[in-house]
């Protein structure tokens, strides 16, 4: 990369590979402004304006019960008003007992999803142990704070499970939050998932409960919210690591849905 | 935002043009060049496929740019969007093949290389290469492979993908055709090379009619363990 840095043109490099840290090698290119012997970050008006929209707007939740961790999301991502990608992976696993659901804009997720898996792997290459969600979170946080105040948009949910202290739910954005808690549901269609949530989760569900309350509550908040639809994604975090569901298109879900309602209008016996 | 200066006293008056001032325009570093790019990948075979028209404003600069690069015999990368951005990725993009060819002795796979691009777009993630790429080519395995990119480096491997200025046309068309979505009771029967061909071909005819960007001829790269074919169909010139 710092190759490459040398073919690159004249601006100012945003280098953040600091010694004492060992190496989180981001080189940046910001673009040249009128104002170079202030050398902040590029976040105040001489910065160029993009001609292009990002994807952004998404449902993604998290919670935790008595049979693990939780975690499904929606798999559209929309550039403005167009759908850029309608089968996009929201929630990614980093480690066997770690998976994490990404909102915001998709590139940035991606990205800095890359790099924790990177810092992770590196750091139980080195210390010979895995490092724990809280660390990992406190991790993503302290290498998001730089950017913070830029277009830098990163809301990310570590659901987890750790040896030591069992299922673990944080979340992590770009702003500077770093929280924990036992539900968690971020992004554009959130308000949505998290009344259908609030109605129905207890820690005592079952396992089948449980996947079955996430599902509906990224379906009511796919139907509600234009920034969210497609498939739903689900994954399942115990003390033996994750297990993926399949991917289900909830295209099937609303018109099961929508033929329910009309059976109950109109008041006829369910055929069987 | 405008503000009608006439107001609520005189409806139905047209607004008359007037001189208000000097205007400010401040300087883009951005153009956009137009140009459609479009990658399907098959059993053991990907197709990536460009107009070849450059155009800025009203005017054609060009009527023969292609938009697809070759970069290895297996991974050819179409791009559009800023022709000076696209001039420039790629340059750096051979660089770091060869970079890599000298350092690993081996040549780079198309997963390989999408994911390094996604590392190079991510680099100027604070003044982005206006670019829009499609990557098509054939995995370790044979199997055709196609990457679609974000400006800022957002990657997935798909079957089909279209970018570009007709982008938002063709995608939902590919959709109904390769993917066989919001169809009922259809067969779906895997796409053979030569369907595929002609289905791009058709697919551009259709973007050059309803694009004013896209137009003049299609450049069609195919990409198969032979090697890469390429040909050159002329579109509508208006």
């Amino acid at each position: 990369m710092t190759v490459f840095d040398q073919l690159s043109l004249d601006g100012l490099r945003f280098n953040l590979t600091s010694e004492k840290n060992s190496a989180i090698p981001l080189d940046f290119f910001t673009p040249p402004s009128a104002n170079s012997a202030s050398f902040c970050l590029p976040n105040h008006s001489t910065t160029v304006r993009r001609p292009f929209p990002l994807s952004h707007g998404t449902t993604t939740l998290g919670f935790i019960f008595q049979g693990g961790v939780i975690a499904a999301a929606d798999t559209r991502a929309s550039a403005g008003g167009l759908v850029a990608c309608p089968a996009v992976h929201k929630i990614t696993p980093i480690h066997s007992h770690l998976v994490v659901t990404s909102s915001g804009s998709g590139a940035d997720c991606m990205l800095w999803e890359r790099i924790l898996t990177r810092e992770i792997r590196l750091y139980q290459l080195r210390h010979r142990r895995r490092l724990s969600i809280r660390g990992t979170a406190k991790l993503l946080s302290f290498m998001l704070h730089p950017f913070k105040g830029t277009e830098v948009c990163v809301a990310l949910t570590l659901c987890g499970w750790d040896k030591e202290s069992g299922p673990k739910l944080i979340y992590v954005c770009s702003d500077g939050a770093r929280l924990q808690g036992d539900i968690f549901s971020v992004g554009s269609g959130s308000p949505y998932a998290y009344g259908v949530l609030d109605g129905g989760l207890k820690w005592s569900l079952s396992k089948d409960e449980a996947i079955s309350l996430a599902r509906e509550a990224v379906f009511r908040a796919t139907h509600r919210d234009a920034y969210s639809g497609n498939n739903v994604d689900l994954f399942h975090i115990t003390a033996q690591g994750w297990s993926q569901r399949k991917r289900e298109d909830l295209k099937e879900e609303y018109y099961r849905d929508m033929e329910k309602r009309s059976k109950d209008r109109r008041g006829k016996i369910k055929r069987e | 935002m405008f503000y009608c200066v006439l107001g609520f006293g005189d409806p139905g008056k047209m607004k008359d043009y007037h001189y208000t001032g000097p205007v400010e325009h401040k300087f883009s570093p951005y153009a956009f060049n137009g140009g459609t790019v479009l990658a399907v990948a098959g059993e053991d075979f990907a197709i990536v496929a460009s107009d070849t028209r450059l155009s800025e404003g009203y005017s054609i600069h060009s009527r023969d740019s292609p938009k697809c690069y070759k970069l290895t015999d297996t991974t050819v990368i179409g791009c559009s969007g800023f022709h000076g951005d696209c001039l420039t990725l790629t340059k750096i993009i051979d660089a770091r093949l060869k970079m890599y060819k000298h350092s690993n002795n081996k040549t780079m796979t198309s997963g390989a290389i999408a994911a390094m691009l996604s590392t190079i777009l991510y680099g100027r993630r604070f003044f982005p290469y206006y670019v829009y790429n499609i990557i098509g080519g054939l995995d370790e395995e044979g199997k055709g492979a196609v990457y679609s990119f974000d400006p800022v480096g957002s990657y997935q491997r798909d079957t089909y993908k279209a970018g570009g200025s007709a982008s938002a046309m063709l995608q939902p068309l590919l959709d109904n055709q390769i993917g066989f979505k919001n169809m009922e009771g259809v067969e779906q029967v895997p796409l053979t090379q030569d369907k595929a061909v002609q289905l791009v071909k058709d697919v551009f005819i259709s973007a050059a009619e309803r694009d004013v960007y896209t137009g003049d001829a299609l450049r069609v790269c195919i990409i198969t363990k032979e090697g890469i074919n390429e040909q050159t169909i002329p579109l509508r010139k208006d």
